[in-house]
């Protein structure tokens, strides 16, 4: 039996109670975040920062990804950060975009 | 000749495909092959909801007509009160009840608990079949409100169209992750999995904690936002 399953196998219910209820915590401040109706710069820090956690949360715990080897999380884990990439040449071309209407149609 | 001699090592032709895709070469140690497949399918379909959800911020950001305010398009009244969002707020504690189910099934799967595993691996269907539920209704309501994929009445056009796809696809997978979880469930309480220490719960897990993922991301970004 390998360590990392054997890990897997024999830990408690515990911690996943615990994730659970800090799920819960974070999607109400989240949900909070529209009822107070924050705005702007406010609103995005926040909603990014519950998300962020909400998801570290999920893949470490509830996917088992803490108890994996460090050769399967930068596999799976580092791929993803290409999307910045494709994020920041996105909404460069969107500002582009949006200029260009603007300057055409008027708006 | 050597190579022939090397290559009827291993068996030839289709076999030999299948013999040499299988074979013990692994970079991903102490996990079951089926498990590190999971993951990249995870991964291929991570860059998949990610091309929509890019999309989406790129239509958001270029549209010269203000985009619709999601807390007032998606509130309902219950009983006489106004509630913003309400019923994404129900969707995502459902979903994540659904994880949470989700992870204490694979725990009961390796203590070898056949019927508590099932239980609640039909549990977590059962939370999932509902959150498909109100996304249809969901859906109609919003039809019914005159939201199309090319036009709605509050706001940029293009609402329509991401709304329809990223929940759309979201929900297709929820689907069929509920479709898998009953299959698997049903399999557990067969005892097929009697001799292969259930490591396919948790593979199946991985799959519908992925779901629950995606929801968080498009929950933040698209319904918050």
């Amino acid at each position: 039996m390998t360590h990392a399953k054997a890990e897997a196998q024999t830990h408690s219910l515990g911690i996943y109670f615990k994730i659970w209820a800090l799920l819960f915590v974070l999607s109400a401040l989240s949900y909070m975040v529209d009822i107070l109706g924050f705005e702007s710069y406010l609103r995005w820090a926040l909603i990014l920062t519950f998300m962020f956690l909400k998801a570290g949360l999920i893949i470490s715990v509830f996917m088992h990804m803490m108890w994996e080897r460090l050769a399967m999380m930068y596999a799976i884990l580092l791929p993803p950060l290409l999307l910045l990439v494709f994020i920041a040449l996105m909404s460069l071309e969107s500002d582009y975009t949006f200029m260009t209407r603007v300057v055409f149609f008027g708006h | 000749m050597a190579t022939a001699v090397i290559a009827g090592a291993r068996p030839p032709g289709w076999s030999g495909v299948e013999a040499d895709w299988a074979s013990d070469q692994r970079t991903f140690k102490n996990v079951p092959w089926g498990k590190a497949m999971m993951w990249i399918f995870l991964l291929s379909d991570t860059f998949v909801f990610s091309c929509f959800l890019i999309s989406y911020m790129t239509v958001r950001m270029t549209t010269t007509i203000p985009w619709p305010d999601t807390s007032e398009v998606f509130a309902l009244t219950i009983a006489g009160h106004h509630l913003p969002l309400i019923l994404i707020a129900i969707m995502t504690f459902i979903l994540i009840s659904s994880s949470g189910t989700m992870a204490l099934a694979v725990n009961y799967g390796y203590r070898r608990n056949r019927k508590v595993t099932a239980a609640l691996m039909a549990i977590t269907a059962l939370l999932g079949a509902s959150f498909v539920g109100m996304q249809a209704f969901e859906w109609t309501k919003l039809i019914s409100e005159g939201v199309r994929p090319w036009s709605n009445p509050m706001g940029a056009p293009q609402f329509g169209a991401s709304f329809f796809m990223i929940t759309g696809f979201h929900g297709l997978h929820v689907t069929i992750g509920v479709i898998y979880l009953l299959t698997v469930a049903f399999k557990v309480l067969r005892g097929d999995y009697e001799n292969t220490d259930y490591r396919i719960v948790e593979i199946t897990g991985l799959y519908w904690h992925f779901v629950d993922l995606v929801w968080v991301f498009i929950f933040a970004l698209f319904y918050l936002w």
